[in-house]
C-alpha cells in the first residue's frame, strides 16, 4: 500500500500547488481565514504523523511545542520589540530544544507510558503558560502581538497570510516527502515495526527517535509562530490538552503514515465545524457520527479515500497508458 | 581453543536473569570463513547468547571478541556497525513496508548520504538511492525473490519471509552473519535450499554461526558444532566428533540404564 503511495506522488504534488493557488480565488472570503488555520493544523499534523505515523511513538502533548513557539515569538515581538522573523526563529528554536531535552529522558518510554510521559509534559506547559503571568499575561491573553513582517512586507491581509502558510505547509510537504523515502524514512518505519530488527541492522534507534521528536516539534514550533502572528493574541486555551488531541485526531483520521492524509485530515477537521454551524444543536453528534464513519469505512484514513481519487484522476490524465514506470514497481 | 587468537569468540559469559542462570562461563571459538553451529535442546541458552553477542542483552560477565576486538558494552547498532549482522528465530520483517524496502531497510548501513542530501535531494542522494536499490535487488535474487520485490513483505509465505530477513541481513554487507535457526517451519525442500544458500554466503567470504535444532543440515554443512545444555556448553568440536560424544548423545536421548 505504502509503495503505490509513495511512488504516484509527482502528479499529486503538482495537483496540490494548483489546488492551493486556486483555493482562495475559488472560495468566499470568509474561507481564507478558515484556511489559514487549516493549514497550520496540516504543519502540526504533518509533523506529528512523522513522529506517529511513521516512527510509531505517541505524543498527546504536541501543543506545548506549538505553544511554546508561539509564546516565545509573542512575548520577543511584543514585550521585547525584536523584528517578527527573529522571533519566529527564536519561537522555532525552543520548541526544538525543548524537544531535545525532553525526548531524550521520555522516549525510552513505551507505547502507554510514552503517551503519559508526553501528556503530563504537556500539562506542566499548559499551566506555566497560564501562570507565569509576568510573561505570558496568564489566562487573559497575550495581546498586541504585531502581524508578520518581513523584508519591510507586512503581511496584512488574510490573502497574503493564506499564501505564506501554504507556501509554508507545501515546503514542510516536500521536505517531509524527501525524508520518508530516505533512508531515515526507512529506518522510522522500521522502528515502528521492530526496534531490535532495527538496531542489529545499525540504525541507532534513540537517536532517530530523539530526531524526529525534535523535527516533529519543530514542525509544530513552525505553526505555532504563524498562528501568533495571524491571530496577533494567544491565551493558553489554544494550546491545552484538548488541542494535543485534535492533532491526534487529525492524524489518525487522514491517514497514519501517509503525508497527505495529514493535510486531508487536518483541512477536513478544521473545515468541518464551519460546516456543522447551519445546524448548531446537533452539530456535536454529527461531528462524531462522521468521525466514526470514516474510520468504519477508511479504516486507512482520508488517505486512503485521497488516494483513490488521485489515481483515477493519474489514469485519466494518462489515458490509456496502462500504470507502469512508477518506482518499485518491477513486475 | 588452539592457541592462536580466533576470529570471533567469546569467553566466561554469564548471563543471569533473577534466580535463572541462562548461560554460565560460556566459551566459544569461531575461524573465519567457517560454518559454526550452536545446538542444544529447548531452553540451553542458544539465543540468550545470540542476544549477548548482538548486544541486546548485556551479560553478567564474560567477554566476545571480533576481528581482534572486544564488542564488550557495545549496543547493537555499532554491533552491526563492526559487521556483525542477525536474524531472529521468530522473524521480525517490516510488515509496514514491501520485500524491497526491507531489503533497502538492511542496506542502511551502506547508504552513504545524510540529512542534507535526502532533504535537498542532491545528486548524491539519488546516485546513492539507485545503487542501494540495485544491490537490494541483486540480493533477493541471490535468495530467490527476485520477482516478489514490490510485495507488501506480510503477504510473504512463511518460507520467503525466512529468505527475506536473510537478503535484508547481507544487505547489510555483513563479515559475520549470525543466523537462529533458519530451518525452523521450513519443509525438506526448502531446507535443502537453505544449505545450499548458506554455502553459497560462505563462499562470498562471510563467517556463519547458527542456531539450529535441524542435525541433518547441522552435520551437512558446518565445519564446528559448539553443543550447549542448560546454559553450558557441554561439547565442541567437528559434526562428526559431536556426534561422537557421549554427554552430547545423553544430553539428546537421556542417558541409557
Amino acid at each position: 500500500m505504502s509503495s503505490i503511495r509513495e511512488t504516484s506522488s509527482a502528479p499529486g504534488l503538482a495537483l496540490f500547488a494548483a489546488a492551493i493557488v486556486a483555493a482562495p480565488f475559488l472560495l468566499p472570503d470568509y474561507y481564507q481565514s478558515v484556511l489559514i488555520v487549516a493549514g497550520l493544523f496540516a504543519i502540526l499534523s504533518m509533523g506529528l504523523n512523522l513522529l506517529m505515523g511513521y516512527a510509531g511513538q505517541i505524543s498527546l502533548g504536541h501543543a506545548a511545542f506549538y505553544g511554546l513557539s508561539a509564546y516565545a515569538s509573542g512575548i520577543l515581538t511584543t514585550t521585547f520589540h525584536w523584528p517578527v522573523p527573529a522571533g519566529i526563529a527564536a519561537g522555532v528554536v525552543l520548541s526544538g530544544v525543548t524537544a531535545a531535552l525532553i525526548g531524550i529522558p521520555t522516549l525510552k518510554l513505551k507505547g502507554h507510558y510514552l503517551a503519559m510521559g508526553t501528556l503530563g509534559f504537556g500539562v506542566i506547559v499548559y499551566i506555566v503558560f497560564n501562570e507565569a503571568v509576568a510573561l505570558t499575561a496568564g489566562p487573559s491573553g497575550l495581546t498586541g502581538i504585531p502581524r508578520l513582517s518581513a523584508f519591510g512586507k507586512i503581511f496584512s491581509t488574510d490573502r497574503e497570510y493564506y499564501f505564506v502558510v501554504w507556501g509554508t505547509v507545501f515546503l514542510l510537504f516536500v521536505l517531509a516527502r524527501n525524508l520518508v523515502r530516505s533512508r531515515m524514512g526507512r529506518a522510522l518505519r522500521a522502528i515502528h515495526t521492530s526496534e531490535s530488527a532495527a538496531s542489529v541492522l545499525g540504525i541507532d534507534v534513540a537517536r532517530y527517535k530523539a530526531f524526529v521528536f525534535v523535527l516533529s516539534a519543530v514542525y509544530a514550533g513552525i505553526a505555532g509562530a504563524l498562528y501568533a502572528h495571524f491571530v496577533t493574541f494567544i491565551s493558553p486555551g489554544s494550546f491545552s490538552f484538548h488541542a494535543s488531541t485534535q492533532v491526534v485526531t487529525m492524524v489518525v483520521l487522514g491517514g497514519m503514515a501517509s503525508l497527505w492524509g495529514a493535510v486531508a485530515g487536518a483541512v477536513f477537521l478544521t473545515v468541518l465545524p464551519e460546516w456543522l454551524r447551519a445546524i448548531e444543536d446537533y452539530d456535536i453528534l454529527v461531528y462524531g457520527a462522521i468521525l466514526v464513519l470514516t474510520m468504519r469505512f477508511l479504516p486507512g484514513g482520508l488517505a486512503e479515500g485521497v488516494e483513490r481519487v488521485l489515481s483515477a484522476l493519474a489514469s485519466i490524465f494518462r489515458g490509456k497508458a496502462k500504470a507502469s514506470g512508477g518506482e518499485g514497481k518491477k513486475p | 581453543m588452539t592457541g592462536r587468537a580466533s576470529y570471533f569468540s567469546g569467553e566466561g559469559i554469564t548471563l543471569r536473569f533473577g534466580g535463572v542462570t541462562a548461560l554460565r562461563d560460556v566459551a566459544f571459538s569461531v575461524s573465519e570463513g567457517t560454518v559454526h553451529a550452536m545446538i542444544g535442546p529447548n531452553g540451553a541458552g542458544k539465543t540468550s547468547l545470540f542476544n549477548v553477542i548482538t548486544g541486546l542483552y548485556a551479560p553478567d560477565s564474560g567477554t566476545v571478541r571480533f576481528a581482534g576486538a572486544s564488542l564488550s558494552g557495545l549496543p547493537p547498532h555499532a554491533v552491526a556497525q563492526a559487521g556483525i549482522v542477525r536474524t531472529f528465530q521468530n522473524l521480525e520483517i517490516f510488515t509496514n513496508m514491501t520485500v524491497l524496502e526491507n531489503v533497502l531497510t538492511g542496506a542502511h548501513l551502506s547508504a552513504k548520504y545524510g540529512p542534507f542530501d535526502f532533504f535537498l535531494r542532491t545528486p548524491r542522494y539519488f546516485r546513492e538511492e539507485r545503487r542501494l536499490r540495485e544491490e537490494a535487488l541483486a540480493e533477493l535474487s541471490f535468495v530467490g525473490l527476485e520477482g516478489d520485490a514490490s510485495l507488501p513483505a506480510a503477504q510473504l509465505p512463511f518460507g520467503s519471509q525466512r529468505m527475506l530477513e536473510i537478503a535484508r541481513a547481507l544487505a547489510a554487507h555483513p563479515r559475520l552473519l549470525l543466523l537462529d535457526e533458519p530451518a525452523a517451519g521450513l519443509n525438506i525442500r526448502e531446507t535443502s535450499a537453505l544449505g545450499e544458500l548458506i554455502r553459497k554466503i560462505v563462499a562470498r567470504g562471510v563467517t556463519v554461526v547458527m542456531v539450529e535444532h535441524d542435525m541433518a543440515l547441522v552435520m551437512d554443512i558446518s565445519d564446528r558444532v559448539t553443543v550447549l545444555n542448560y546454559g553450558e556448553v557441554l561439547a565442541d568440536g567437528t559434526p562428526a566428533e559431536v556426534q561422537r560424544n557421549p554427554a552430547v548423545v545423553a544430553a539428546y536421548l537421556g542417558e541409557e540404564d
